[in-house]
């Protein structure tokens, strides 16, 4: 039998203050940033143009630039996407933007004409056009907002309801923590803002919550079974009795992350990259956000007498120590 | 072997026939329309039945919504109602196989083309109102004696967007020219000429922009100029100085003299002498010396009203204007016309005709739409999206076996065997339901092959404990799978929240991720849980009660 990490007892919860230290270096330095300066968004949110274009050779982008510009495209941006033949061309500005509402000569069309004018209609082909209005770009905005606060809605009362609030709290605290961490993530990894990366922080939502579950249904199940340890001891236990599936899972899912973020192609590796990032903070926050909250709650809002937690906690004045120091 | 076992592995097996059965390449007939002859022709083919979504085979996406910038549009909804209708006649007559075309919420229509890549056409195909009108041009010269006034009011707001002044002296002489050699005769015409080259001397910002035309109510504007004069008639002011009863289009030909290009401006009465409205079959047509022409046929009540007005207005032009735009160049009325006519199209491509033929078949649009998204992919990126999915797939899912096998050993072997079926499960789902996979979709699936280890890692680790805990290997088995029960049902339910939430948020894309997810979880729990479990049984019946298990 091959074992890894068997039967530790590394006492993790003791590490709550440095923990929490590093995370808010991460966290805030980066909200701050969002706050100064903002996001990139995709076209899908702001509205605007987008069309990816492959040409037959590697273009000179100044050249390509000037093209646009010349022909009254102006503001466009242009990044390579993937390989050196393929590029991204954004008509983003509000300008462009307000013009495309008018319904007159579409963006799109107007920088294939430039293009053809100047390169010739075999030098390129358009693969892909994107022409969002701004009306549906707003709407989208509103919608993954909401998205992301039902989400959080849905799962807290599923908590609720399968474990008690106190677990539900900690476990809803611990993934606002991911969330956070993740914008801050987006941010310093300069990653535009659209759909897919929205899908990634919904999924990342869920999948740290599934670690957070799979620690505190060991905790449950520690609690009924020991009624003699403290809940400090038996969060440590828990978080190192769990500690092999953790190892083994987030191997196997930060596998298949690593092979879409490099072959999954360019479109899916936003996704890829938040994930990849939303198993590290799920993973830590399951550790050192959720279980050092709830005891913190325990101290606040003790269980009734019989229980476990509060009860050990009388004759182990090391838990409440811990718990009271915050 | 037990009945037990018997059962489960007959319940795998029915499973499996199943989803192979859902799986079975199976023909399909496409119907499409030939581009060349306009003919709808069928073509079956096998394929798997699984549905790409745009952004895998390639296509276009639209949606639309009522266009009210120009004018108010009262009842809304109930113009979408009837705006759906026609684009749908639009688009089934377009002859794409399974398009798709609906309404979303309560003002949008959303059209799904798979496998077009032809952006302006598509866009002008849904969007062209269709709106035709039968104008007579003006014989009043009523443009030409309102040209002093235009003046004024352009010179009143500031010519903003002047034309450079030589551009249009260059303009003059080629133009000369090109009247000399069309003026046979005309004496209705040279005295509306002369009576404008006066207008024009003055210079005045809007006049200077129009040269009279050959014929009453036709003007001449340089095709550099076009953009400034749009720009003036834009400006309300100017729109209220034109002619009262009369309205000003756009011809859809341009002319030519030596290197200079004019595009032509019509007068015409507002009031048209008919419409589009009795029109009851279109068709596009070829003549050697006119070109391509669409030739139309009007129902008995239009015919009578055709012929009456038209009874009229002999020796009169009459102006064809389709979406404010005058159609080739108006024909004089010779005699009454009664229930058929044909608009030319001069010098333009075959699939302009037909595309013209189908939508004035199709009838008008009620309310202008206006396109709010577009989007379009190339079936080559599509193809790549595909590959680079297949790719990531294969390589993620070998890495993870190779970690199942290395860490699990003989257990390992039996989680990867029941992968194998999860991802046949999971395919034969989102067939079942009809799901559209689409770029994300896959990687969902990805994805979810990571997630739907997770359930034997689960229940693996467990038996691990109860062993080590000094249960037999049958006891620890049992109570591994029992345990672990809880955290895989917790875990599972709190990612089909997200995923339904994604679902209902969602646009096509995501909302085949958020469909993949949820498919996979649902065959994660059959394979994880209920076929590894049988695996096992069937491995201790064989071992009788095996003493040791590779886990």
């Amino acid at each position: 039998m091959l074992r890894i990490l068997h039967d530790t007892k590394i006492d993790f919860i003791r590490l709550w203050k440095i923990t929490t230290v590093v995370t808010l270096l991460f966290i805030l330095p980066g909200l701050l940033w969002i706050a100064v300066s903002g996001y990139k968004y995709s076209i899908e949110f702001t509205g605007g143009t987008l069309m990816q274009v492959r040409f037959a050779q590697a273009p000179n982008i100044a050249d390509v630039r000037s093209t646009l510009d010349d022909s009254g495209i102006k503001g466009a941006e242009i990044t390579q996407f993937g390989s050196d033949i393929d590029y991204l061309i954004r008509a983003q500005d509000p300008r462009s933007v307000a013009q495309q509402t008018r319904g007159a000569e579409s963006i799109a069309t107007e920088i294939q004409a430039a293009l053809t004018k100047r390169f010739g209609a075999s030098a390129f082909t358009v693969q892909r056009t994107e022409a969002v209005g701004p009306k549906v770009g707003g709407e989208l905005k509103q919608k993954a907002i909401y998205a992301i606060l039902l989400s959080f809605l849905a799962t807290l009362i599923y908590l609720a309801w399968r474990f008690e609030w106190r677990f539900g709290v900690a476990a809803v605290v611990a993934t606002a923590h991911d969330i956070l961490a993740t914008l801050a993530f987006i941010k310093y990894a300069n990653l535009e803002i659209s759909l897919i990366v929205v899908g990634g922080i919904l999924t990342m939502i869920g999948y740290s919550l599934n670690d957070t579950i799979i620690i505190f249904d060991r905790v449950r199940e520690n609690l009924r079974r020991r009624q003699k340890v403290t809940l400090y001891d038996t969060l440590n236990r828990s978080v190192n009795e769990t500690l092999p599936r953790s190892v083994l899972t987030h191997a196997t899912v930060f596998a298949t992350l690593l092979a879409l973020a490099f072959l999954g192609g360019e479109v899916l590796r936003p996704f890829a990259l938040v994930m990849l990032f939303g198993v590290v903070t799920g993973t830590f926050s399951s550790i050192y956000v959720a279980p050092p909250l709830l005891l913190w709650i325990e101290s606040k809002w003790p269980r009734a007498s019989t229980e476990a937690g509060t009860a050990s906690r009388a004759r182990n004045p090391r838990g409440a120590a811990v718990t009271m120091s915050r | 072997m037990n009945n037990n076992i018997r059962n489960r592995l007959l319940l795998i097996l029915v499973l499996v026939v199943a989803s192979v059965w859902a799986l079975w390449p199976r023909t399909v007939t496409v119907r499409e329309r030939n581009a060349k002859t306009g003919q709808f022709h069928d073509t079956t083919l096998k394929s798997v039945p699984l549905k790409k979504g745009l952004d895998l085979q390639g296509g276009m996406y639209l949606a639309l919504e009522v266009d009210d910038s120009k004018q108010a549009v009262q009842n809304k909804a109930e113009a979408i109602d009837r705006a759906l209708k026609v684009v749908r006649n639009r688009i089934d007559e377009f002859g794409v196989s399974e398009p798709v075309v609906q309404k979303v919420g309560t003002d949008r229509i959303v059209v799904e083309l798979p496998g077009v890549d032809d952006r302006a056409r598509a866009e002008g195909l849904v969007q062209s109102s269709a709106f035709l009108q039968f104008q007579i041009t003006d014989k009043t010269q009523a443009f030409d004696k309102a040209l002093a006034r235009l003046d004024g009011v352009v010179k009143q707001g500031g010519g903003t967007a002047v034309a450079s002044a030589a551009d249009t002296t260059k303009a003059a002489s080629p133009l000369t020219n090109l009247f000399s050699k069309a003026d046979t005769g005309k004496a209705k015409n040279d005295s509306s000429k002369a009576d404008t080259s006066a207008a024009t001397a003055t210079g005045g910002p809007f006049s200077k922009l129009i040269q009279p035309g050959q014929m009453p109510g036709e003007y001449l504007v340089a095709k550099n100029d076009v953009p400034t004069l749009q720009g003036y008639l834009d400006r309300k002011e100017v729109q209220a100085a034109l002619p009262p009863g009369k309205s000003l289009h756009w011809g859809s030909e341009d002319l030519s003299a030596g290197n200079a290009s004019y595009t032509t401006l019509y007068l015409v009465d507002k009031t048209p002498i008919i419409t589009g409205e009795y029109l009851t079959d279109a068709k596009p047509g070829n003549d050697p010396t006119e070109g391509q022409f669409v030739s139309f046929t009007l129902n008995n009540e239009g015919g009578r009203k055709f012929r009456t007005e038209t009874g009229k207005h002999i020796g009169d032009y009459m102006a064809i204007v389709l979406d404010d735009r005058v159609m080739g160049r108006p024909p004089v009325i010779q005699s009454a016309i009664g229930t058929r006519g044909q608009i030319t199209m001069r010098g333009a491509e075959l699939q302009k005709t037909q595309d013209l033929a189908l939508v004035l078949r199709a009838g008008a649009l009620p309310v202008p739409l206006k396109i709010v998204e577009s989007r379009s992919i190339g079936a080559s990126l599509g193809a790549d999206s595909i590959r680079d999915g297949i790719h990531a797939g294969i390589a993620g899912v070998t890495l993870v076996v190779l970690i199942m096998l290395f860490y699990y050993r003989f257990s390992g072997m039996l989680a990867v065997g029941a992968l194998l079926l999860y991802l046949l499960f999971t395919l034969a789902l989102l067939a079942g339901l009809e799901a559209t996979v689409t770029l994300p979709g896959l990687a969902g699936l990805v994805l979810s092959v990571g997630i739907a280890l997770d359930a034997n890692v689960l229940i693996f680790e467990r038996i691990r404990e109860e062993m080590v805990h000094g249960k037999t290997v049958r006891a620890s088995i049992d109570e591994g799978f029992k345990h672990a029960m809880s955290a895989i049902i917790d875990s599972n339910v709190s990612t089909v929240i997200t995923a339904l939430v994604l679902y209902e948020v969602g646009t096509g894309p995501v909302k085949g991720f958020a469909v993949t997810l949820m498919a996979g979880i649902a065959a994660s729990m059959v394979s994880s849980i209920f076929v590894v479990r049988t695996f096992f049984l069937l491995w201790l019946n064989r071992t009788r009660g095996a003493q040791t298990l590779s886990i």
